[in-house]
């Protein structure tokens, strides 16, 4: 039994680096890949969106500051509000803080230098099928602004309603501040939105998919879109 | 100069030697013209026949490498060299230096480097996909030299992090000789469809020259003259605003419009600006053809009010690209421009008659024959003489020297040395995985980078040598060559061509021109020797302040190619209980070695011998290995020996091994010798017969020295220590020399 490809939306905006690596990503997953230009309010009939990572407008200002004035961002923030999924990858999920559908602010990571790695997070709050609570993922990150902050009674509001999705832990699965390769706030890697439509998060999954590249801790994130995707589709 | 520098003194030099041209070349500009020059077209002379753009020291000797192949689709001479890579794709390589203005101001210079090798691979058509850094700089006990490594390994990262290009190797090395000439280096390679690699030489009369991408400003004004092609001396500071400012936005909106053109089919041709600004790009992009140009500067987008003609025609202000499109194109080409935000200027059409004619306000203000400026810049055989000193030098052998101490405390200072330790400080800085085709990254003999839609993929290594170059700069550059050979091969790949940056000091110093001499014959004959052509390269000269040079350092980068990257060998040991082979034959060579540096504290005696047959033997058998299979994991052995090539792959595999030293070799000559031609594998489990037949098949020495397994690195009879024990010297060298934070391990 074939399953329905979802159409999976990845907005391109001038900057934008990882957003082939996401289209490539969806499609190796069974999604069906469509390209979406900043400029266009059309999300190109898409079941979901990602805001892929790079450096939408050469970081200037700040990260993500100008990409979500992009008009397919309207467009992604009333998706987003009738219940779309949207999962913000890195730079994707500045943007997302920036326009107000995550909570949380991005920062310049604790040790001034922009960090590529492998590491590994633990799911917080997981959701559905595939991205399970306790779960650990293989991932690698890479950036330079990728410090989760909060207030104190932010990070209280969110941990009580469960929406810290991942936390940067050891390969064992311990959030200790060793393996905190940035300075986040409580090992913060990613969260949800209130009504858990909308997840973002610094590390790349779309960069953790293919096994000839390595682990292939990605596959639950975007298999978790899929999902979503798939459900909103009438069959 | 026309308003630019007010009236001439009497007392000062003449204006051509302030431009760095000599008596005899302003003169020959003169014959050329039938007329002294006026100050523009000075200007336009002084940078295309400056050292950097015209190799004016280094063609008579350049022309002596092969350059030609089955493989290779187009060689030097272009903006860089394509290689046939097979299914019907192509790869663009080419490396260049930056030494001279990361020197003065290390992020930007940097930067500027990568932003600069990006876009001569752009030009032939290619995504620029990989970017590879080979640097050298002086001692990190040193502030400034820590400031300057920290500085362009930031200016690197970045750039080439916010252009979405993988940085995927390279090397870090040091030695004193760099404090003041750090030595920075940046090779990128690009894919694109064998049929679809664009021609430099394209166009027609009639012609349109659009120039695409930033406004021009006072920034790099003489890069090429002032900075590339002089040495740097005490005021070298002053030459600050010679050195250019990179945004990196700018650029990656500049790759995505020119990709687009090329696949819209609009593009005649393309090329980068980059040394000598629009005065290289438009009298190459002519003379190329044959034709003439007329150029209006009043076309240009400039930065501020006020820029002298001359200062149009030569700045090196950076992200800019010159597109070549027929008239009828030039809307098209120039809404795509718009969609990326960028402006498309035609600033140039081509013109039947040779000549570069350049306009200001409807006013002629240049004429003269392009090829003149690209073609025909003079040409010296410089003397050259084997320097007095290197007797001396070479005549110290460190292998007669006695052993000193604790062969233990010998192994922790080889593979503490900043030269031998792990580069993870810098590498992490930069995003390896970018584009997701990188299938082995930094740290590895060699990186390894799929081609989208295919199995295949090409292996790509930087290496060079300066203690073996200044020992003797033509074993220096074989080693050189055998080395960047022998890494691809490591990871099963078919060395296939090369290119190069050779750094080297002052060419009108005659020591200086024998080095340089004694390493192209060198280059030549191990390329010839291994059927890898020079598709290309750069030269940078130069590096010297005060009379000292750095040492003589080609820097080789070569690429291999994998018919099936699903069968690369990687470097580590991947589990227990495999047996563990050295491949080649260990000699009491220890000249030039990191353990004569570092626990002698001298560089001298001779390279290592090398028998370019043995060499290319044992790449043979690398490959076949791989095809057959039989190998689960191959290292190379060089810098550091035995002794850090064994502790490199259990470190990358993270398991340990059990060996038993050679009789009939004192044991530091063992651990720590590097004789040329010699591998570290571990075959599969029940290959290891397989294997020795096929090493005896190919005349390989392959002698098993031992064991996988366990936690402890153990050198029978001499020592062990325990692996994480050996990962916190190997991963905390740099960085504790840099005061960083410790590395989690």
């Amino acid at each position: 039994m074939s399953e329905h490809r979802p159409r999976i939306g990845v907005v391109t905006f001038p900057g934008s680096l990882d957003d082939r690596d996401a289209l490539r990503a969806v499609a190796l997953m069974g999604g069906d890949p469509v390209s979406v230009w900043h400029a266009d309010r059309s999300l190109g009939g898409a079941d979901a969106i990602v805001l892929p990572g790079g450096f939408s407008y050469g970081d200037y200002l700040r990260t993500g500051a100008i990409a979500r004035f992009a008009p397919a961002m309207e467009s992604v923030a009333a998706f987003a509000a009738a219940g779309g999924p949207v999962l913000g990858i890195c730079n994707g999920f500045q943007i997302l803080c920036e326009a107000g559908l995550l909570p949380g602010a991005l920062i310049r990571n604790r040790g001034l230098a922009f960090v590529c790695r492998w590491i590994t997070i633990r799911v917080d709050h997981g959701s559905g099928a595939f991205v399970r609570t306790g779960e650990l993922l293989p991932v690698p990150i890479k950036h330079g602004e990728g410090r989760f902050v909060a207030s104190e009674d932010e990070l209280r509001r969110l941990e009580a309603a469960g929406q810290i999705a991942f936390r940067y832990c050891s390969p064992a699965g311990e959030a200790s501040d060793d393996f905190n390769p940035n300075g986040s706030a409580a090992n913060i890697a990613g969260v949800w939105n209130e009504a858990g439509n909308v997840l973002g998060l610094m590390p790349h999954p779309e960069h953790a998919i293919d096994p000839d590249l390595g682990p292939t801790g990605g596959q639950p994130i975007l298999q978790w879109l899929l999902s979503v995707a798939r459900a909103r589709v009438p069959a | 100069m026309t308003g630019g520098g007010g009236d001439t003194p009497a007392s000062a030099p003449p204006l051509h030697r302030t431009l760095g041209l000599t008596d005899a070349e302003y003169e020959a500009i003169v014959s050329t013209l039938g007329r002294p020059p006026e100050p523009p077209e000075l200007a336009m002379y002084s940078v295309m026949w400056s050292e950097h753009c015209s190799y004016k020291s280094s063609k008579v000797h350049l022309r002596t490498l092969p350059t030609e192949g089955p493989q290779v689709l187009v060689g030097p001479g272009q903006d860089a060299g394509v290689v046939d890579v097979g299914d019907g794709m192509a790869c663009v390589f080419k490396m260049e230096s930056h030494s001279h203005p990361s020197a003065i101001e290390p992020y930007q210079g940097a930067a500027t480097g990568v932003g600069g090798i990006v876009r001569d691979v752009l030009s032939m058509g290619a995504r620029p996909a990989a970017l590879l850094d080979p640097l050298r700089f002086g001692s990190l006990d040193d502030e400034r030299n820590r400031f300057l490594f920290g500085g362009v390994v930031a200016g690197i990262g970045g750039y080439g992090n916010c252009i979405g290009v993988p940085t995927v190797g390279g090397e870090v090395k040091f030695a004193d000789c760099h404090s003041a000439n750090p030595t920075v280096n940046v090779m990128c390679l690009g894919f694109v469809p064998a049929d679809a690699v664009l021609q430099s030489r394209a166009g027609e009369p009639g012609s349109v020259l659009l120039l695409i991408g930033a406004a021009t400003g006072r920034d790099g004004i003489g890069g090429v003259s002032v900075l590339a092609s002089q040495t740097l001396e005490e005021d070298a500071h002053e030459s600050r605003p010679s050195v250019q400012i990179g945004d990196p936005f700018l650029e990656k909106l500049l790759i995505e419009a020119c990709l687009e053109l090329k696949d819209l089919e609009i593009l005649e041709g393309l090329k980068d600006l980059g040394g000598a600004g629009l005065t290289c790009a438009v009298s190459e992009a002519a003379a190329g053809v044959r034709l003439g140009a007329d150029l209006d500067l009043d076309q240009v987008a400039l930065r501020e009010p006020g820029m002298e003609s001359f200062e149009i025609l030569i700045s090196e202000s950076q992200e800019r690209m010159l597109a070549i499109v027929r008239p009828q194109d030039v809307d098209a080409a120039q809404a795509v421009c718009t969609k990326w935000g960028l402006t498309g200027a035609p600033v140039a059409t081509f013109v039947e008659g040779g000549t570069l004619t350049v306009r200001r306000d409807g006013d002629v203000i240049a004429r003269v024959p392009a090829r003149s400026l690209a073609d025909e810049g003079p040409e010296y055989d410089r003397p050259a003489e084997r320097p007095d000193w290197l007797d001396a030098l070479q005549a110290e052998d460190p292998a007669a020297a006695s052993f000193p101490g604790s062969i233990e405390d010998a192994f922790v200072s080889v593979l503490g040395s900043p030269n031998v330790a792990g580069t993870r400080w810098a590498f992490e800085q930069y995003d390896s995985l970018v584009q997701g085709q990188t299938v082995v990254g930094p740290g590895a003999d060699a990186a390894v980078l799929r081609i989208e839609g295919t199995l295949r993929a090409v292996a790509v290594s930087s290496d060079g040598n300066g203690r073996y170059g200044v020992l003797d700069p033509y074993a220096g550059a074989v080693h050189a060559v055998a080395e960047a050979a022998r890494n691809v091969a490591s990871v099963g790949a078919t060395p296939a061509a090369i290119t190069n940056c050779l750094n080297f000091g002052n060419p009108e110093r005659p020591e200086v021109m024998w080095q340089f001499r004694e390493a192209i014959r060198g280059m030549g004959d191990a390329c010839r020797a291994f059927g890898t052509p020079v598709t290309g390269g750069n030269v940078s000269f130069y590096n010297e302040s005060g009379g000292s040079a750095i040492y003589p350092t080609p820097v080789i980068g070569m690429l291999g190619i994998l018919n099936d990257y699903r069968l690369l060998v990687r470097s580590g040991f991947p589990a227990d209980g495999l047996a563990v082979y050295a491949l080649g034959v260990t000699r009491p060579e220890l000249g030039g070695s990191e353990y004569a540096e570092v626990v002698l504290g001298k560089v001298c005696g001779r390279p290592p011998a090398i028998d370019l047959e043995a060499e290319a033997r044992l790449h043979r058998l690398l490959a076949a290995s791989s095809r057959a299979h039989v190998l689960a994991s191959a290292h190379d052995c060089s810098d550091g020996g035995i002794a850090a090539a064994l502790t490199e792959t259990a470190i990358a595999g993270g398991v340990g091994f059990d060996v038993v030293p050679a009789r009939g070799i004192g044991a530091h000559l063992w651990l720590f010798s590097e004789s040329a031609s010699r591998a570290i594998v571990a075959p599969t489990l029940g290959s290891e017969r397989a294997f020795e037949e096929l090493a005896a098949a190919h005349g390989v020495p392959c002698e098993r020295i031992g064991t996988t397994g366990g936690d402890r690195l153990r050198f029978r009879d001499l020592f062990d220590v325990s692996l994480a024990d050996a990962i916190v010297v190997y991963e905390s060298a740099i960085p504790r020399l840099m005061s960083a934070k410790r590395v989690a391990v």
